[in-house]
């Protein structure tokens, strides 16, 4: 067991791998920070939508979750890979094509958590709102979403670890994130044990301070 | 958009062969994964609660590493580094019976394992512990008390989550392809080499997983309802 092979690649598996600072597009960081904010938006649009009154919108937002919750995530980004080159018409960066499979697949599940935060607010709050002359959309956006966020945020940091840790798949088609890197240096070095093992950790860090920073939330908002 | 669709493709040739191959790697994967999954959940989840520290530790330490590390990291671990660590004779064996399809179960199920064990402990941790207590005062011993009072609900109350977990395991099992496993989503992709129609094999890749889900999803949504204790579990969705 030799990990000088890490400390001799930690400058490309960091900056290039974790952060995306380097000669090509990529980095973990770059990839989930914006999926996790795109696909939290889209999932309380999804969410809203699955308790909506109309047929119309409740329909198709329920067949959108109960679709993207029945399919693998790499099934998605496969999809995404091959359509939209076709209905565009021009080669998309592999940097797009992930982005847009986690968005769409992880706004499925943010929209589960949103419903379920939405629905654990009392009735009694949108009654008193409505008696106070607040309208339907005043209501949701000052009186229920607040208070559902609050009772969200346990299952919402969890999603967040969940799509954190799908990001290694961007690896599948070739964008050079955390996974690639460690593979890249691999395939030269042939260490697989340091270097796999040595980004499990990062991976772990990052995950596991997410979840501490959710604990302390937790209790500070409680 | 200009693309000529031929759905023929999917019957002709070798591609339903194919399919079927990778439904059934898929369906093996996932089967032998779900074993671990279940043996290590329900071994980890107990050591958590014993009164010896080390041991506590050592099963939070597997949980906690092994959840909050992706999937594909796992699946090159125990594909690349873990066969040179093996003696010898145990790694011809791995090399000669499967390697990609053993590492992929050992990936999968470890992996799954731990987040089983989180499953299994709210389950358990969901029930009073003033049940096993009446049930001693009224003269159960602890044998009897875990078997006649605390699985039975405990086992309710781990089905929806312990279905979706698997469900996961299940839609999971496609990571595999990473290392070559010929799975489903390994297959489809062969297909759409073949045949240049990417379309139509993801269709037909993506229709079997998501029957394959439903259908289990609602079998076991039956079975809740079947077993349900009236007024003890309120029919929550399973997030």
């Amino acid at each position: 067991m030799d990990f000088s092979v890490v400390a001799d690649n930690f400058k490309f598996l960091i900056l290039q791998g974790l952060i995306g600072i380097g000669p090509f597009i990529g980095g973990t960081l770059r990839l989930a920070i914006p999926a996790i904010i795109l696909g939290f938006l889209l999932g309380i649009a999804v969410g809203l939508a699955r308790l909506a009154q109309a047929a119309w919108i409740r329909v198709p937002a329920t067949m959108y979750v109960e679709f993207f919750r029945g399919v693998p995530l790499v099934m998605v980004i496969f999809w995404i890979w091959f359509i939209i080159p076709q209905l565009l018409r021009l080669p998309i960066p592999e940097y797009g094509v992930a982005l847009t499979a986690f968005v769409i697949f992880e706004a499925a599940y943010f929209g589960e958590i949103v419903r379920a935060g939405v629905q654990s607010v009392a009735r009694g709050q949108v009654e008193a709102a409505t008696a106070l002359g607040m309208t339907a959309t005043k209501t949701m956006a000052y009186v229920v979403l607040p208070q559902a966020l609050k009772n969200m945020v346990p299952s919402l940091v969890t999603q967040m670890i969940v799509l954190f840790k799908d990001t290694s798949l961007a690896s599948i088609i070739g964008y050079v994130d955390l996974t690639k890197a460690a593979q890249i240096v691999n395939n030269r070095e042939i260490r697989p044990f340091e270097l796999y093992l040595f980004i499990a950790v990062v991976y772990f860090l990052c995950t596991y301070s997410m979840s501490l920073l959710a604990r302390r939330l937790e209790r500070r908002t409680a | 958009m200009n693309y000529a669709f031929k759905w023929s493709v999917l019957w002709s040739g070798q591609s339903g062969a194919w399919l079927l191959q990778g439904l059934i790697t898929t369906l093996e994967l996932s089967a032998v994964a779900w074993l671990i999954a279940v043996a290590l959940g329900i071994l980890s989840g107990a050591l958590r609660t014993v009164p010896f520290r080390p041991l506590r530790w050592l099963a939070t330490f597997y949980v906690e590493f092994f959840r909050n590390v992706p999937l594909l990291v796992w699946m090159f671990f125990w594909y690349f580094a873990v066969p040179p660590l093996l003696p010898r004779p145990a790694q011809d064996w791995v090399f000669n019976h499967g390697a990609e399809f053993w590492a992929g179960t050992a990936a999968l199920g470890v992996y799954h394992g731990a987040r089983m064990s989180e499953v299994i402990r709210s389950g358990i941790g969901a029930i009073p512990r003033t049940q096993f207590e009446a049930s001693v005062a009224m003269g159960l011993t602890t044998f009897q008390a875990y078997r006649l009072v605390i699985l039975p609900v405990a086992l309710r109350l781990i089905v929806p989550p312990g279905t979706n977990e698997s469900l996961n395991l299940l839609k999971n099992s496609s990571v595999a392809l990473t290392i070559s496993v010929a799975e489903l989503t390994f297959q489809t992709r062969q297909i759409e080499t073949y045949t240049a129609k990417a379309i139509e094999a993801l269709t037909a890749g993506t229709l079997i997983y998501l029957v394959l889900c439903l259908s289990i999803a609602t079998i076991m949504a039956r079975v809740e309802r079947a077993y349900a204790i009236p007024g003890l579990i309120s029919r929550t969705q399973a997030g």
